[in-house]
Formats: structure tokens, C-alpha cells, sequence
């Protein structure tokens, strides 16, 4: 596995998923907002409210996804110090946050039509909350030291720190009483919501999934991108006096292992 | 045992963040089984009478369903009173306020506010809560037909008792 791991693996193996990824993406999205807003019945005691569920639930899954993926990174940056499971963990921080957030706001929208109040400190809204921080501390954390190799050790400290966190969100609506309603989809005895329902509610799921990916995959060919610029700087290929052939040599994996042996 | 050097300090660096997640994870899960109180949004008429006499002064919020049958207006016009239920308590509450949408008999709801003296909840708000299953008009009418909707609402009662 470790020798996928590279810069330069990545981006030949991105580069031709990358096009068909995006439009599968834009394609489930489309397909799931019209089963969505159109052609999904509504519920019999919330009426056309629950097509809130479309957007929150996948974004709820997505946040607790992302932080999933950004904790698995932040252990193979500390074990293997492998510096692309590091930029994985980076680019996926403000990813998760956003869909984090589209959970916390669609929640709160909801929640105003339908318990009566756009925000309860019970078990499972907290616990959303604090993920959102734990994102937020993340991001901060990892840009706030000068020497970015000990940023990434203290951010993926905390990143698996706070891992703890997301049986907790998972499980706050069985452990505690809660105002939140009980797991509707991933549970022992199958999903309580309508099979007519299911259909736009798994659309949107993939869709955001894919979503991520696309995002994922663009942000660390930035960054890839960025860094490689960075290392041809500092060998001096800029330089008016250089010669623009030899240059031309500098892989990405050159300065990838450049920097990994700091 | 022929590991290396490198791989040695890669092996003890996983055991370190296993040690150190198996720590954390036991230290939240201590913390919040001692606060399991203030971790609870509500409590269930079962906790209320496990806990009566409660001093009239503690603010505290009161969860089940609304019994069949119990919401009455009371002769000032504003205050609607009804009982709540876990199928094994119950406790009257009254309030003066807007309702949420929600609010049926048979349904959950959250109630804030105070245990007064006379033994009923006087609640300065009250909350919808409703359960997890999602489905059309139709399909819910079928299960009050097939007689499968007091399966459910034994389901729902025996949530709140938990």
C-alpha cells in the first residue's frame, strides 16, 4: 500500500477519475433533488418539512465521514509519517466543517417547524457542535506552528483525540434522552423511514460522498501543486541563470522526499 | 527478530496511539456515565416519581407522550393542561403558551419548567418530539388499519422510559 502513497501515484492515478467522478457527482445530486423536492411523497405528520431530511441526513453522515477519514489520516501521519496522509488530513478539515455546518443549519430550520425551537442543548446537537469545533481546533491547530511538520503531529494528536467523539455522536440518541428522534437509517432492526423515501435519501448520500472525493482529490493536486512550485523555488530553477533543462528533471517525488526528510 | 530499527519505532508508535485512544475513550466514557444527569435532555415520569418530592425551586424538563384523550383547556381560556406518560407513570402538566405544531395526543413532547407543590408540572415551554419513523400519508393509514400503529406507539412510550 505504502508505495500508493506517493505524490506522484497519486496524481497519475486522479488525473482520468477526476472527470467521470464530477459528473457522477453532478448527476446524483440532480437525479436526488428532484427525487427530493418532487418526487418523494410527503410524511404524514410533517408534510413537506421532512424534505429538510434530503440535505441534513447526508451532510450529518458526511460530517461524521470526513472526520472519520481525517483521524485515519492523522494515524498514518504519525506512524508511517507519510507526508501525503498528511495533506489528505488538511484538505479534508474544511471539507468536513462545511458539511458540518449544512447539518447544524438544516437542523436548526427543522427543528423550529417541527419541536418548536431552532436550538436544544440535548446529547446529540451538542456533540454535533463540538464536532464542528473539533474541526475548527483542527484547522487552527495545524497552521499555527512555523515548522509545518509539527503542525501536522499536534493537529493529528487532536484529530485522534477527538475520534472519541463521533461514537458519541452516533450513539448520544440511545444513551441519553434525547430531543433528537432515534437513528432512523443505520439501526439493529432496518431503517424506519419509507422505502419511497429511501431512493432520494441514498441519491444524495452517494452524491454527497462523491462530492467529497472530487473536492478531496482537487485540493491535494493543490496542494501537490503548490508544494512542488515551492521546492523548483528553492532549487533555484527560477533563477535567470539556470538552465531550464536540467530542471525540468525535479520530480514531484523529489521534492516530496525532500520534505519528508526534514 | 530481524525488524529493523525504523520499523520498531513505527510499531511503538502505533501501540502509543492505541494506549492513548483507549485512555481518552475510557476517561469520556467515566465522565459522562458520572454526569449522566446533566447529560439527559429529560426525564421520564418513572425518574419523576423516583425522584419526588422535588424541590419546587429546581428547574427541570419532563418527557413522554401526551395521553389519549387528556389535553383539556382550563376556564381561563389559556392554560391547557394534559398528562404525560412512559405507559408505567404519569404526570399532569399545565401550561400557558403556544403549542408547537406537533403537539398531539399520543405524541412525545419535552416539557421545561417546575414540579409545583400540588404534584403538577407547571411548564414555561413545551416542545414537539417526534419519533424516527418517516413515511407517507397513506402508509400510515394502512398501519392504523393493519393494527401494526400500537405496535409502534408501545415502541415509542417504551423509548421515553429509558
Amino acid at each position: 500500500m505504502h508505495r500508493f502513497a506517493k505524490p506522484s501515484v497519486f496524481l497519475k492515478f486522479t488525473a482520468p477519475i477526476l472527470p467521470w467522478l464530477s459528473v457522477l457527482t453532478a448527476i446524483l445530486i440532480a437525479v436526488g433533488l428532484y427525487f427530493s423536492l418532487i418526487a418523494s411523497p410527503v410524511d404524514y405528520q410533517q408534510s413537506h418539512t421532512v424534505r429538510i431530511m434530503y440535505i441534513h441526513v447526508p451532510a450529518a453522515w458526511m460530517g461524521l465521514f470526513c472526520y472519520v477519514g481525517m483521524a485515519i489520516c492523522g494515524a498514518m501521519s504519525l506512524i508511517w509519517k507519510h507526508p501525503l496522509a498528511d495533506i489528505c488530513a488538511r484538505a479534508t478539515a474544511p471539507i468536513g466543517a462545511m458539511f458540518t455546518v449544512v447539518c447544524l443549519v438544516t437542523g436548526s430550520l427543522w427543528g423550529e417547524p417541527m419541536w418548536g425551537t431552532w436550538w436544544v442543548w440535548d446529547a446529540r446537537l451538542t456533540s454535533m457542535l463540538i464536532l464542528l469545533f473539533l474541526y475548527l481546533g483542527y484547522m487552527a491547530l495545524v497552521n499555527a506552528f512555523d515548522d509545518p511538520e509539527r503542525g501536522s503531529k499536534a493537529g493529528s494528536a487532536l484529530a485522534l483525540v477527538g475520534a472519541v467523539n463521533v461514537p458519541i455522536v452516533k450513539f448520544s440518541v440511545d444513551w441519553w434522552n434525547t430531543l433528537h428522534q432515534p437513528a432512523s437509517i443505520v439501526r439493529m432492526d432496518g431503517p424506519t423511514v419509507d422505502p419511497s423515501m429511501q431512493l432520494p435519501l441514498a441519491l444524495m448520500i452517494l452524491g454527497f460522498t462523491c462530492y467529497y472525493f472530487v473536492v478531496l482529490i482537487l485540493r491535494v493536486r493543490l496542494e501537490l501543486n503548490e508544494r512542488r512550485i515551492r521546492a523548483l523555488h528553492l532549487s533555484g530553477m527560477f533563477d535567470e541563470r539556470s538552465n531550464p533543462a536540467t530542471a525540468k528533471e525535479q520530480s514531484y517525488d523529489a521534492g516530496h522526499n525532500a520534505e519528508a526528510k526534514q | 527478530m530481524s525488524l529493523s530499527r525504523a520499523k520498531i519505532r513505527k510499531r511503538q508508535r502505533m501501540y502509543a496511539i492505541a494506549a492513548i485512544l483507549l485512555a481518552v475513550g475510557g476517561a469520556a466514557a467515566l465522565l459522562l456515565t458520572a454526569f449522566e444527569d446533566s447529560v439527559v435532555f429529560f426525564f421520564s415520569p418513572t425518574e419523576i416519581a423516583e425522584k419526588s418530592p422535588i424541590d419546587p425551586d429546581q428547574r427541570l424538563r419532563v418527557g413522554g407522550l401526551v395521553v389519549e384523550g387528556s389535553v383539556t383547556k382550563l376556564d381561563d381560556g389559556q392554560t391547557i393542561a394534559f398528562v404525560v406518560t412512559d405507559m408505567a407513570e404519569t404526570v399532569p402538566v399545565s401550561y400557558r403558551g403556544i403549542l408547537p405544531d406537533l403537539f398531539r395526543e399520543g405524541q412525545g413532547v419535552v416539557a421545561e419548567g417546575h414540579m409545583s407543590s400540588e404534584g403538577t408540572f407547571v411548564a414555561s415551554e413545551v416542545l414537539a418530539k417526534h419519533d424516527e419513523n418517516y413515511m407517507p400519508p397513506e402508509v400510515a393509514e394502512s398501519l392504523k388499519k393493519s393494527g401494526y400503529w400500537e405496535e409502534i406507539e408501545a415502541k415509542n412510550a417504551e423509548q421515553m422510559r429509558n
